[in-house]
């Protein structure tokens, strides 16, 4: 028996060793394990041995048992590691196909834009505010400083709805009514829509989108005017951006002024962009007129403010450097795809 | 209102600094408030062209049409050139474009041979120098221009030289409140002050003549509030010609078309002194009357165009004794204009109310040079100055015989207005720190006096009303550019309200359901309402009206965002783009009459198409947003009589008491038709104030359950009508909270289910926050919604 038990474990290591996968090596596990085993098969002659001989051979079997699993434990690792490795190498990718893409939904560029601005007002402590686009003469015009046959009317072609009411041809109308019904301190900006009869081409639109700005407290100065718009320009156009105030004339505030930035492809040196100026024109702006102020209840000799408009478009329009206010309104996907 | 200001004409005025750029001047210029638009030099692409003279002309020996030319340009320096001219003789001076040169429309001149015979350059005609009869009025119309004695005919002098063509000119964007800078005084003041130099205007002469203006005319204003003065001067013995050369130049740099030496005047003092004026033809004012009014019942006038107008009632005409003879301030009548045979010439220099000009301009539809200076509100003060300028202008030019005195009607002056000298007061409200000195310096340039504490403000200077306008003139000539720039201080609340922040989040929302933003427009043709299949008489189709549209596809407001979302859903199914999936925030406009603003809400609007969009792709989207806003408790209703959807594939979301919250479903064929769309659209609309009204924004945390789930499933049979909701709600009424997702997994009908019936499979998730269920309870559950579901008649499927 003892030969017997030697010669298996001989035999069983080459068995062992040339299983090719792990069907096959459980194959030789049974075959040599199992209850009709080979090693089975040799432990039931043991009732043939002497008493001497059982406790010796026993302890021989046990070995044997022993190195027998160790050996198909240790192929089995191997086997699997093996085939664990084909696997992968099976499951390889080519890893430079492109990803499947979730739809990506796109805002708006003059939302993006607006969001912007918002966020830099928001942190300059700024509410935002909102009025009517259907709007009467009175706020669009009249309460501020632009009375029936006012020749500025006309640089403002409007849409009438009956002789009172309109369609408001600027956001200003918001200053009034939120200075009706707030008192200084007021900050706030009203962005909106704003109509005015232009045909349709590359740089007109009957409607399109100002921001509004007005701030009233005592002691505000065209200083503080200045340093609002600044803000403005650098977190918008980059912190190189210089800004120039020209005086101009609105009929809602005094002093007024427009306000150009240097321009931000050529820094200031003249290019297509800038029309070889070197500075573009952003907005207007100015102190809100003494009369307006009181048309709305505030007292002029205590409070001051100042108020700026801003074209959206035209920010958007430089911002992506887009040539035709008509993308803006045509909405094909493969434009707004890009933002 | 554009400006175009001459140059040689404003040195005249005022000694700007030597070696000033013509850019240095238009940036100085800017920065104090008289805005420049462009600068010009005349003639500025002409190159090499000089003065020369025809020595010698003879026939070209090859051409029955040639002429070769011998010319001197000066300097010893001859050359041959051959023209087609017929106009050309000997003595005759002409500009010469030698070789090498440029004339008008950038076109080179070089050498070369005209039929074997050498041409070295080429004698000018008006047209290649830029120039037009109106420029030289003696010039052949075709043909080259011989040079008359008004040039310098110094041979070999550039031709821009010789011919006065070198003047520069600045063009302005002059704003509505400044009528004083459409003047050359006017800028050369505002120059004057940007540069911190004296400036005074001449005052004209009294003109001196024979006999008495009053005897030749007689003035009337029957409407003083409209007519604040009436001036005028009579000028015998007219002699109709072109004026000289220095006048006609000042007018082409200043844009206006030299026509004669009468009209010329009046125009040239209009561009000195921002003052329009006007020439009448003695002969046709009947009675030698001048009678200011109002028209009468009826009236009629041919204007100067050549149009006849009918007249308003309410509107200023200049009259005869019998009828009117100008619109004020507008036109003149046909018969007011300067003829050949004009002998007697009233002038006017009249002062009108600007917002009777205007209105009266707009309403003929006839806005002139004059009514765009008179609506601003022009200066009565000038009328008198401006005619004796006139006067002064045709004793120079020998135009006529001045008949003695001027004729002015002033019916109320105005007295100076007079305005505080507050300098620490306009320091504080501008933010600088500028000493009164300075502050009265720069108010006297201007015009203003200052004295004890006062500033008398010129009558030129309507604009400068209260102290807050003097603050202006005093920030732009200190300089806008040195008033510190500071932060605000303070602190201020900056917060979105509610709304605000709710259609951030909406906006959030669908992006992140891939739906990308589109702006429209806020107004449609009302043809829109046909099209998405409204019915007469619908409620959405009382629109909010343009009363002046600038057209019909824009001459209402919507009431609804769906024909923009069509519209834009089907621009880029025309563009080929395979699918697109869109949302707007849409404000509609609701009218409420003409006492009221209209309503103005938001909906959301979202629209898909494309090969992987369907009913349930849209529903999925606003199922997600509601879920996102907290909106729930909603009831899904089909609605199956919207005109706009699909009869089958349409729904409604709505709250039991019946607040409206969205509309949904495919468009029906018959409108995807109107907008000429290829495949099957989805739209969604949700009105906003129902979402701000019904969310519910409080997140509070739930535990993660610590027991695990239990799952069964239920496969059921019903009636193929039976709404799948009813099934839905009917198992979660009768699950109860344990039921903690419920799936729907498989909805069939086929050959394996009765006619009319359909098979619908569940999956009931279910849990318990206080341990493991057993099967029995489970199963306890599962038991209690089949009993539920035989009252809607549903049953288990056999298997």
């Amino acid at each position: 028996m003892k030969e017997q038990l030697y010669a298996l474990r001989t035999d069983a290591a080459v068995r062992i060793a040339q299983a090719g996968d792990t069907t096959q090596l459980e194959a030789v596990r049974v075959a040599l394990l199992g209850k009709k085993g080979e090693l089975t098969a040799i432990l039931k002659q043991m009732g043939k041995l002497s008493a001497e001989e059982r406790p010796v051979i026993g302890q021989l079997a046990n070995e044997a048992r022993g190195e027998l699993e160790g050996l198909l434990a240790a192929r089995a690792a191997a086997l699997g590691a093996e085939e664990t490795a084909r696997r992968l190498a099976a499951e390889t990718l080519d890893v430079t196909m492109p990803g499947s893409r979730k739809r990506l939904g796109h805002k708006h560029p003059l939302t993006v834009v607006l969001d912007e601005v918002k966020e830099i007002f928001l942190g300059m402590g700024f509410s935002v505010a909102t009025g009517p686009e259907v709007e009467w003469d009175y706020y669009n015009f009249e309460a501020l400083n632009l009375p029936q046959g006012h020749p500025a009317r006309d640089t403002q072609d409007t849409f009438y709805i009956t002789e009172t009411m309109l369609l408001r041809t600027q956001t200003s109308p918001v200053q009034v009514r939120v200075m009706e019904q707030q008192k200084p301190p007021i900050r706030i900006i009203a962005p909106g829509r704003v109509y005015r009869s232009d045909a349709v081409d590359a740089t007109h639109s009957p409607l399109f989108h100002q921001i509004e700005g007005l701030v009233v407290d005592e002691g505000i100065t065209m200083a503080d005017l200045k340093g609002s718009l600044d803000q403005l320009a650098k977190r918008l156009f980059g912190e190189e951006t210089r800004t120039r105030f020209r005086p101009h004339h609105f009929p809602f505030t005094e002093p007024s002024c427009e306000v150009d930035i240097s321009c931000f492809r050529c820094g200031g040196a003249g290019c297509p962009m800038c029309k070889g100026e070197g500075w573009i024109e952003i907005l207007g702006a100015g102190m809100v007129h003494p009369k307006v102020l009181a048309g709305c209840g505030i007292d002029p000799e205590r409070y001051s403010g100042f108020a700026f408009g801003v074209g959206l478009e035209r920010l958007t329009m430089f911002r992506f450097q887009i040539d035709d206010m008509r993308l803006l309104f045509e909405n094909d996907m493969r434009f707004l795809g890009q933002f | 209102m554009k400006m175009k200001l001459s140059q040689k004409w404003m040195l005249d005025c005022v000694a700007l600094p030597e070696g000033l750029t013509d850019k240095a001047f238009a940036d100085a210029m800017t920065l104090s408030g008289s805005k420049v638009e462009a600068v010009e030099r005349e003639g500025g692409e002409l190159e090499n062209i000089v003065v020369g003279r025809v020595t010698a002309i003879e026939r070209h020996p090859d051409s029955d049409h040639l002429w070769v030319a011998q010319v001197d340009v000066g300097g010893g320096e001859s050359v041959q050139i051959v023209t087609g001219a017929q106009n050309v003789v000997a003595d005759a001076y002409v500009p010469v474009a030698k070789n090498n040169s440029v004339v008008a429309g950038g076109k080179k001149i070089k050498s070369g041979k005209l039929r074997g015979i050498l041409s070295d350059g080429m004698m000018c005609s008006l047209e290649e120098l830029g120039l037009t009869a109106h420029d030289f009025p003696y010039a052949a119309e075709d043909g080259i221009f011989l040079l008359g004695e008004d040039c310098d005919r110094s041979l070999g002098l550039d031709i821009q030289t010789a011919v006065g063509l070198d003047d520069v000119v600045t063009e302005f964007e002059i704003t509505s409140n400044r009528p004083d800078c459409l003047s050359v005084l006017g800028l050369a003041r505002e120059a004057a002050a940007t540069f911190r130099l004296p400036f005074a205007v001449p005052a004209p002469p009294v003109p001196q003549g024979e006999g008495d203006v009053n005897d030749l005319l007689k003035v009337t204003i029957e409407a003083p509030d409209l007519c604040y003065r009436y001036a005028g001067a009579v000028v015998r013995n007219v002699r109709v010609e072109p004026s000289p050369r220095w006048l006609r130049e000042r007018l082409r740099a200043s844009g206006v078309r030299p026509i004669n030496n009468i009209v010329d005047i009046t125009n040239y003092v209009m561009l000195e002194y921002g003052q329009p004026m006007h020439a009448f033809d003695l002969r046709y004012l009947e009675g030698g009357q001048v009678v200011v009014r109002t028209a009468r019942p009826g009236e009629r006038i041919t204007t100067l165009d050549g149009t006849e107008r009918a007249l308003a009632e309410d509107m200023l005409v200049i009259a005869d004794a019998a009828k009117p003879v100008a619109v004020a301030g507008v036109m003149g009548g046909e018969y007011s204009g300067i003829m050949d045979d004009t002998g007697a010439i009233v002038f006017e220099s009249a002062c009108f109310r600007g917002t009777q000009v205007r209105a009266a301009a707009k309403r003929l539809g006839l806005r002139t040079e004059a009514s765009a200076r008179y609506e601003k509100e022009l200066d009565p003060s000038s009328c008198l100055p401006c005619l004796r300028r006139a006067l002064e202008l045709v004793r120079l030019l020998n135009a006529g015989d001045i008949v003695g005195g001027t004729v002015d009607n002033f019916p109320t002056p105005k007295p100076a207005r007079r305005l505080p000298f507050v300098p620490d007061w306009v320091n504080q409200f501008i933010g600088i720190d500028c000493p009164a000195e300075e502050q009265a310096a720069i108010l006297e340039r201007l015009g203003c006096r200052v004295a004890d504490g006062e500033i008398t403000v010129p009558s030129f200077r309507g604009d400068l009303e209260q102290k807050a306008d003097i603050s202006e003139e005093i920030a732009r000539f200190f300089g806008y550019d040195k008033i510190p720039s500071r932060p605000l201080r303070g602190l201020a609340d900056g917060r979105l309200t509610p709304a605000q922040q709710l259609q951030r989040q909406i906006g959030e929302t669908l992006l992140a359901c891939g739906c990308s933003e589109i702006c429209t427009y806020s107004f449609f043709s009302p043809k829109a309402y046909d099209k998405i299949g409204l019915p007469e008489g619908h409620w959405l189709r009382q629109s909010v009206t343009i009363s002046n549209p600038l057209g019909e596809d824009t001459s209402v407001m919507r009431t609804t965002p769906t024909p923009s979302m069509l519209e834009t859903l089907a621009r880029n199914d025309h563009n080929n783009n395979e699918s697109a999936a869109l949302f707007e925030l849409a404000t509609v406009y609701r009218p409420r009459g003409a006492e009221e603003l209209p309503e103005e809400k938001q909906i959301v609007a979202v629209g898909l198409y494309g090969p992987h969009e369907d009913y349930f792709a849209l529903k999925g989207i606003v199922e997600a947003l509601l879920e996102r806003v907290g909106v729930s408790g909603y009831d899904v209703r089909a609605v199956t009589d919207n005109p706009t959807f699909h009869p089958g594939r349409a729904a409604q979301f709505v709250f039991e008491d019946g607040a409206f919250l969205a509309a949904l479903g495919e468009i029906s064929p018959a409108v995807a038709e109107n907008y000429d769309l290829g495949t099957r659209v989805y739209v969604a609309l949700l009105d906003f104030n129902t979402l701000l009204a019904r969310r519910n924004g409080a997140r509070i945390h739930r535990a993660l359950p610590r027991y695990p789930a239990v799952t069964r499933d239920l496969a059921l049979v019903c009636g193929a009508e039976t709404p799948v909701l009813t099934l839905q709600n009917t198992i979660r009424k009768a699950a109860g909270e344990m039921l903690e997702e419920l799936l729907l997994f498989d909805v069939y009908t086929g050959s394996q289910i009765a006619a009319g019936q359909k098979s619908v499979a569940f999956r009931l998730r279910l849990r318990s926050a206080k341990g493991t269920l057993t099967d029995e309870e489970a199963d306890g559950v599962v038991r209690r919604a089949i009993k539920a579901l035989g009252a809607v008649g549903a049953a288990l499927r056999a298997s």
